[in-house]
């Protein structure tokens, strides 16, 4: 059988030896924790406490502010010392409640979990939507918003995204390696929402080891198979792992529930097994520490609100100097200036490079080659809609597809002029997105 | 960590095919033809390769040198114009129409134009049509190769109804331009750049076939397989549907519209070697195909991922 893919597409060096062969290793954190009320897309959380305030771990310390939004909570006992605007990998200053950690780790008392065939479906939503659990893969989207479609029972596929395409992310492998029976948990409890649809866990074929494990835990499971992707990045892109696992294609007016579909990365769907079967709400998530700058790459557990620095200085600290370093994977991820950063929901990996190829390589003239056309999973024009974007031609930008730009960055990725193609429409797509929500 | 970190907006990588190597690549596949040309047709022929690189080159130096542009000759793409422009010179021409050609080509046909990726038709080709125009004799005077016809190509040969030696057309012990005869050595030169992921075949393919097809219906001589390999084995057909219609610039950017540039070529080819009264189309229909992509471009730009898509 042919294997699940879509059309363009890169192959990036995957640099995933690094950290592969790593078990979990769970890091408790030192210092202070910050937590900025806003880790995901949608309103600010409110903080619901003050400072002097003592907190627990699995304390709420911040309410969700709306129905898109998500709660936090404390993932260390401890006091806390302010709230004030924080800086977080974006380069925003976020308001955030920092709390010092007093090393206890006193625990609140959860509420006693129910066996999943009692529950009906609004209870799972609320214990996703109180359990803080946002899309986990870098989006950031409020899960519970995702679990209630207009119709529920028009939804055929719950696909658990298990790609991990972008290069040098290990941490949602070791979680499908160790933990594979709360990734199938998780999906479980999502399968009860929707009774129509049918489970599928999407796992790239360079992580074989991952899908004989999963097939042999759902061997007997009818609702639930395992798919094997080509290996190619972006195959975790939402649209892109729709198509390739149902043929189903999506534009950006689109959402996932238009094509009878709910995808939800690895880690998200942990967090959902934690909410609704334990009662525990998101307080730590796996985050890959590597790069050539890193002496002793790692995948952590962390505690969400550990300051970067720890990580580092866990993970052996620099080999070497680093010249660029990376909050999430090479591809996706947000270049930052410095450490001193919270370790939010979306974080899925730190990465020091000793090299940057985008200052080393300047941008030249382009030569029309097409590989930017060849390679684009959007099926648009990356050229083209880079030169209007250049020259502010909005109308032009918008008929020629390029809201439908997913900003994978295959374009700048593979262009041999080193043209910042995907930077371009990106900043178009913004200015557009933006003017869109004015109105 | 001392120094300052590089911040950018991702992705924070990119790989490592560069302008200046697909364009050594194109230089290294164009090797083989040169080689066989200089065999074929003697020293004059490698001086003429050679002036026409260094003029296509120099050209471009000087012009950026003294409009103080950044100097773009590193990228390599002057050497690739320079060396079609020289493969496409008949092997006895004199050394200045090289020089020519290649000014002509880079100043005019290139930089006035903006420079790299913005000119409409190919800088060699367009050279070669200007000489071709200019100093058709000397353009079009092809040496006896010692066969049965007189300082003629095979082309002509064809046209005039002459016995052609098909083997010798695909080895390249025939007449013509410098680089053009061999078809082996040109389709050995293709198969490293498809391998090199440099073109693919998109554009030679459909060039190559739709000319064939229109040979068929249209040359009336039907179906006959030695008149249809002379006629892909004769005169630039080879060395222009693989180095030439292949030029990134000057074809069109969506896949479909390549398709589309490639039946173009073939039928216009088709229309100049059979109704034209001279023997040979290949540049005429190429460079007619470059002006025509924008157009192309345009009818041919295609539906994003997703769209039409339905509810469900």
């Amino acid at each position: 059988m042919a294997k699940h893919t879509f059309t363009g597409g890169i192959h990036p060096y995957d640099g995933k030896d690094l950290t592969k062969d790593k078990p979990i290793r769970d890091y408790l954190p030192k210092g202070e924790l910050v937590y900025p009320v806003s880790q995901h897309i949608g309103a600010p959380a409110k903080p619901v406490v003050a400072k002097g305030d003592h907190v627990l771990r699995g304390q709420m310390i911040a309410e969700s502010g709306g129905f898109v939004s998500a709660p936090i909570y404390s993932s260390v006992s401890g006091t806390v010392k302010s709230i004030e605007p924080r800086r977080v990998v974006t380069g925003d200053l976020i308001q955030s409640i920092i709390i010092e950690n007093d090393n206890e780790y006193t625990e609140v008392e959860y509420p006693e979990a129910r066996p999943l065939d009692e529950m009906s479906r609004e209870e799972i939503i609320a214990c996703v939507r109180d359990a803080g659990v946002v899309g986990m893969g870098g989006a950031g989207f409020p899960t519970h918003v995702k679990l209630s479609p207009g119709e529920p029972d028009r939804i055929d596929y719950v696909i658990v995204n298990g790609a991990e395409c972008e290069p040098y992310l290990t941490s949602d492998y070791r979680r499908m390696l160790e933990e594979p029976e709360k990734i199938v948990g998780g999906l479980r409890c999502m399968l009860k929402l929707f009774d129509n649809a049918i489970g599928i866990i999407a796992i790239e074929d360079n992580k074989k080891d991952c899908i004989s494990l999963i097939k042999s835990l759902v061997a007997d499971d009818h609702k639930i198979s395992v798919k094997e992707m080509k290996t190619k990045y972006p195959q975790g892109a939402e649209r892109q792992m729709i198509y390739a696992t149902t043929g189903r294609a999506i534009n950006s007016d689109m959402l996932p529930a238009d094509a009878g579909c709910i995808v939800d990365n690895v880690d998200t769907v942990v967090a959902i097994y934690h909410g609704v079967m334990e009662r525990r709400p998101l307080m730590e998530r796996i985050v890959t520490v590597t790069g050539d700058a890193i002496a002793d790459p790692c995948n952590f557990r962390v505690h969400i609100g550990t300051n970067y620095h720890e990580l580092i200085d866990e993970a052996g600290g620099f080999r070497e100097d680093p010249v660029k370093i990376v909050s999430g994977g090479p591809m996706m991820g947000f270049g930052i200036f410095d450490l001193d950063l919270p370790t939010t929901k979306t974080a899925s990996a730190l990465l020091a490079l000793t090299y940057d190829d985008v200052s080393a390589m300047e941008p030249s003239a382009c030569i029309n080659c097409g590989r930017c056309v060849e390679v684009c999973p959007g099926r648009v024009m990356p050229k083209i809609l880079a030169e209007c974007a250049e020259h502010y031609d909005e109308d032009r930008f918008v008929s020629l597809g390029g809201m439908e730009c997913c900003e994978c960055g295959c374009c700048s990725f593979t262009c041999p002029a080193k043209r910042p193609l995907t930077q371009s429409i990106k900043s178009m797509r913004k200015i557009i997105l933006g003017k869109r929500k004015k109105k | 960590m001392d120094g300052l970190l590089k911040v950018s907006s991702n992705p924070h990588v990119r790989s490592r095919t560069t302008t200046s190597r697909i364009m050594s690549c194109v230089v290294i596949a164009l090797l083989p033809a040169a080689g066989f040309g200089v065999y074929n047709f003697g020293l004059n022929a490698l001086v003429l390769i050679l002036v026409s690189v260094a003029s296509a080159v120099l050209t471009e130096l000087i012009f950026e040198l003294l409009l103080r542009k950044k100097v773009t000759v590193g990228d390599m793409s002057a050497v690739v114009t320079g060396l079609l422009l020289g493969l496409n010179l008949p092997g006895t021409a004199p050394w200045w129409i090289a020089l020519l050609g290649g000014v002509f080509a880079i100043l005019v046909v290139k930089m006035l134009f903006g420079g790299l990726g913005q000119n409409f038709m190919n800088p060699a080709l367009g050279a070669r049509c200007f000489l071709l125009l200019s100093f058709t004799r000397i353009m079009t005077n092809f040496p006896d190769m010692g066969d049965s016809v007189s300082g003629a190509t095979p082309l002509a040969a064809l046209k005039a109804g002459k016995p052609v030696n098909i083997l010798d057309m695909v080895i390249g012990k025939t007449s013509g331009t410098i680089g053009e005869t061999s078809m082996i050595a040109i389709v050995i030169g293709a198969c490293f750049l498809i391998i090199m992921g440099i073109i693919d075949l998109r554009v030679p393919g459909s060039y190559i076939v739709s000319f064939v097809l229109f040979l068929i219906i249209f040359s009336g001589h039907g179906w006959d397989p030695a008149y249809v390999s002379a006629h892909l084995a004769g005169g630039g057909l080879m060395l222009g549907a693989f180095f030439m219609a292949t030029d990134y610039t000057t074809r069109p950017i969506t896949k479909l519209g390549q398709y589309v540039f490639g039946i173009f070529l073939g039928i216009m080819t088709g229309i100049f070697r059979i109704f034209g009264p001279s023997a040979e189309g290949v540049s005429y229909a190429i460079i007619l195909g470059n002006l025509l992509v924008p157009l192309i471009e345009k009818i041919t730009y295609p539906k994003a991922f997703g769209r039409g898509g339905e509810r469900i």
